[in-house]
C-alpha cells in the first residue's frame, strides 16, 4: 500500500520558515517565465557583449541557441576566471561520515530502502580518516552524512567539525539542511561553508523525486543557504542535480538563485557544483537524460560569465580528461582522491557509496595533472576569524 | 633620481613597483620579483598561512620586504585579527588593510577601513590602507595614522586602468602622504600613467600573473614605473589644449601699462 505522502510545499514542525524572505518565489517566477526555446543566436551574441550579464543574459546563455557560440562562450569564460582566481586552483576532498538516511530519494543510492551497508563513524573513526587524509597534504575538507537526524545530529557533525579543525584549515559542510541557530553552532565548531543541492527546482518534479523524509519538503531545502548565511557562514553551495528535471530550467534556476542570494547578502562566497546523475549500486541504469558533456560545457561556461566571481567545482562525477580541461577554462576547485563510501581514506570501508565516481585520482595525481595544465594548486587561501 | 627613495613608516626602498604574489604559478614568482626589481611583496595571510604542499613563502626571495594583508576580513575587526596575527606569526610591522563585504565586485569598504587604521596604527603596525579614492576618506585615513593611501584605478582583476584617475589626482593634491595606485593597472602604459602623475608607486597583480610570458611582462612594467617616475620628477611640459591659445584674448582689453590709480 502506498504510503501517505505529505505536501512538499509546506514545512513540517520544528523548521525555520525566513516569512520575510522573497527569494524562492522570485526564482521560481522567473524560472516559470524562462523561454530557452524561444531565444535567438542575437539574443545569444547580445548576451556576449555585454560586460555584466543580465538575468536574462544567462538565460540565453543556457539556451539551445548557444550551442554554436560554445567556443566563443569558453574562450570569455577562461578570461573571467584568470581575472577572478589567476592560475589558483583550490584542492579538497570530501569525507563521509555516515551514510544513514530517512529520506527515500528515488535516485540515490543512499535512500532509506537501499539495502545497502549503514555506518556511522564514531570519533575515532573520524579522526582516523582524517589523519590519513591530513597526510595527503590537502588542508580542505567537506564533510558530508547521508539526512538522518536521527543518526547523525547536529551535535555528532559539530564534533566532527571540530575534529577537523586539528586537521584542516578550510572546512565545508554537505549535509542535510538545518536551521539558522544550528548553522550559528557549527559555525563556532570551525565550518565556514555550506553547500546544498536542491536537485531540482521543480516543485512538481521535486515532490515526485523526493518521496518521504525531511527533504520531501522543497522550500525547507531552498532556503537552507539564506539560514546558514543567516548562522554567520562565510560562503554557500549551490547545485542541480542535471538530468533530474529540465536542466535547462535547472541550470537556470541555480544560478538565480546563487545571484539573488548574493544581491541580498553581498558578503557572501558564492560556490557551484554541476554535477549530472551517476549510476548508483542499486541502480546501473541512471544516468544524465540529455546533459551530454557539451552541453554540462556550456552550463559551466554560462555559470562562469553570469557570475565571474563564484566558486566552481568540477565533480568527480566526471572522467578525469574532462574535468582537467573544464578545470583550466571555468574551474576555481576540485577535489581530490575522492570516496563516496564511509571510512575510504584510512582503508577500512564500513559503509557502502553514494554514487560511482568517475575520477579516483589521488592527491598528488590531481596536484601533477593541474600543474601540467598550467594551473596551481592551492591548499588553502582561507583563514578563519 | 639617485637620491629618489620611497619612504614608508621609516623604511626607504628605491623600487616603487609594489608586486602582489596571488594567482600566480608558484614557480614564476620568483623570476617576477627579480625582473619587476621589486622590493616589496603583498602576502595574503591567509594563503601564507597554508602548510607543506604548496607554502608560497617558500617561493619568496628573503631579502623582500613583506607587505601582508588582510584579505578574507569583512570588517575592521576582522582585519585587526588578521593583522595581529600576521605580527604573531613573524611578518613584519607592515599591513595592508583589505576590507571587503562585497563578493562580487571586492570593492573596499572605506568605513571600516578607516576604523582599522586608527586601530593598527596606534598599536605600532605600518598600515597601508587599500581604499575606494575618496578624498575624505584619504584624510580620516591620514588623520588616523596610515603610511600611505593605496587607491585603487579600477575595480580589482579588471585591468582597466586608471578609471578612477581623477579622484586619485585629488587626494595627491591634497593629502601629504605616499598615494600608491593599487587595482586595477592591468598594463605597463597604465602604471606608466600613474607614476607620471605623481604617484609614490605602484602596485600590481593580475596584469602580470597572467600575462603570456610571466618574468617578460614583469621586467615591462619595471621599466614603466621608472620611466613615468622619471618623467614625473622632470616635470611634464605644458600640454596644449584645444581652444587654449585663442586670437582674440579675453585679457586684450587690459591696458598695456598699468592701471589709472
Amino acid at each position: 500500500m502506498a504510503e501517505q505522502r505529505v505536501d512538499p510545499m509546506t514545512y513540517l514542525p520544528g523548521m525555520e520558515i525566513l516569512e520575510d524572505s522573497p527569494i524562492q518565489d522570485e526564482v521560481l517566477r522567473r524560472v516559470a517565465a524562462y523561454d530557452y526555446s524561444s531565444v535567438t543566436a542575437a539574443d545569444v551574441q547580445r548576451a556576449l557583449a555585454h560586460e555584466v550579464k543580465t538575468p536574462e543574459d544567462f538565460g540565453a546563455l543556457l539556451s539551445p541557441a548557444a550551442e554554436p557560440f560554445l567556443e566563443l562562450m569558453a574562450q570569455a569564460a577562461q578570461k573571467e576566471t584568470r581575472k577572478h582566481f589567476g592560475n589558483s586552483i583550490q584542492m579538497f576532498t570530501p569525507i563521509y561520515i555516515a551514510n544513514y538516511c530517512s529520506n527515500h530519494c528515488v535516485y540515490c543510492g543512499f535512500n532509506r530502502t537501499n539495502k545497502i551497508r549503514r555506518a556511522r563513524l564514531d570519533d575515532e573513526g573520524i579522526e582516523r580518516e582524517m589523519k590519513a587524509i591530513a597526510e595527503s597534504g590537502l588542508e580542505e575538507i567537506l564533510i558530508l552524512t547521508g539526512e538522518s537526524r536521527a543518526m547523525s545530529d547536529v551535535k555528532y557533525i559539530g564534533g566532527a567539525v571540530k575534529i577537523a579543525r586539528k586537521y584542516f584549515r578550510v572546512i565545508g559542510l554537505e549535509i542535510y539542511p538545518v536551521n539558522s541557530d544550528e548553522y550559528r553552532y557549527l559555525h563556532e565548531c570551525g565550518a565556514d561553508y555550506v553547500t546544498v543541492f536542491q536537485e531540482t527546482y521543480d516543485p512538481v518534479r521535486y515532490g515526485e523525486l523526493h518521496l518521504a523524509g525531511n527533504k520531501r519538503i522543497f522550500p525547507y531545502r531552498l532556503n537552507a543557504q539564506e539560514r546558514a548565511l543567516r548562522g554567520g557562514m562565510r560562503g554557500v553551495g549551490f547545485a542541480a542535480l542535471l538530468g533530474l528535471s529540465d536542466f535547462h530550467k535547472d541550470a537556470f534556476a541555480t544560478g538565480l538563485h546563487a545571484y539573488l542570494i548574493q544581491q541580498r547578502y553581498p558578503q557572501a562566497e558564492i560556490a557551484l557544483s554541476c554535477p549530472r546523475l551517476r549510476p548508483t549500486l542499486v541502480d546501473e541504469t541512471i544516468y544524465p537524460k540529455g546533459v551530454t558533456e557539451t552541453k554540462l560545457m556550456q552550463i559551466l561556461c554560462a555559470y562562469r560569465l553570469f557570475l565571474p566571481f563564484a566558486s566552481i567545482t568540477i565533480s568527480t562525477r566526471e572522467r578525469a580528461g574532462f574535468r582537467d580541461n573544464a578545470m583550466a577554462i571555468v574551474g576555481s576547485k576540485i577535489s581530490a582522491d575522492s570516496k563516496v563510501g564511509i571510512g575510504g581514506h584510512s582503508g577500512r570501508e564500513e559503509g557502502d557509496e553514494q554514487f560511482e565516481i568517475s575520477d579516483g585520482r589521488n592527491v598528488e595525481q590531481v596536484y601533477h595533472a593541474l600543474l601540467d595544465h598550467g594551473l596551481q594548486p592551492v591548499m588553502s587561501d582561507y583563514i578563519y576569524v | 633620481m639617485e637620491n629618489d627613495v620611497l619612504t614608508l613608516g621609516g623604511h626607504t626602498f628605491t623600487s616603487r613597483f609594489i608586486l602582489g604574489s596571488g594567482k600566480y604559478s608558484l614557480d614564476l614568482i620568483r623570476a617576477a620579483v627579480e625582473n619587476a626589481g621589486a622590493q616589496i611583496i603583498t602576502l595574503a595571510l591567509r594563503r601564507a598561512e597554508s602548510g607543506e604542499t604548496a607554502n608560497i613563502m617558500d617561493y619568496i626571495p628573503d631579502d623582500v620586504t613583506l607587505l601582508p594583508n588582510t584579505s578574507g576580513a569583512r570588517n575592521a575587526d576582522e582585519a585587526v585579527r588578521i593583522a595581529r596575527l600576521s605580527r604573531e606569526v613573524g611578518y613584519g610591522d607592515f599591513i595592508k588593510i583589505e576590507i571587503m563585504r562585497d563578493t562580487k565586485y571586492l570593492l573596499p569598504d572605506n568605513q571600516e577601513t578607516v576604523r582599522a587604521t586608527e586601530i593598527l596604527a596606534k598599536e605600532g603596525f605600518i598600515v597601508m590602507p587599500y581604499m575606494y579614492p575618496d578624498l575624505n576618506t584619504a584624510r580620516d585615513l591620514r588623520d588616523a595614522g596610515a603610511a600611505s593611501i593605496m587607491p585603487l584605478g579600477a575595480p580589482i582583476g579588471s585591468n582597466k586602468g586608471l578609471v578612477t584617475k581623477d579622484f586619485i589626482r585629488i587626494i595627491m593634491d591634497e593629502v601629504d602622504l605616499p598615494v600608491i595606485v593599487d587595482a586595477g593597472i592591468g598594463r605597463p602604459s597604465q602604471a606608466c600613467e600613474a607614476m607620471e602623475m605623481g604617484a609614490a608607486a605602484v602596485m600590481a597583480n593580475t596584469g602580470i600573473a597572467t600575462a603570456g610570458d610571466v618574468p617578460a611582462m614583469a621586467q615591462a612594467f619595471r621599466k614603466a614605473i621608472e620611466a613615468g617616475r622619471e618623467a614625473y620628477l622632470a616635470g611634464p611640459g605644458r600640454v596644449i589644449e584645444h581652444g587654449a591659445a585663442a586670437s582674440d584674448p579675453l585679457t586684450g582689453f587690459l591696458e598695456a601699462k598699468g592701471g589709472e590709480a
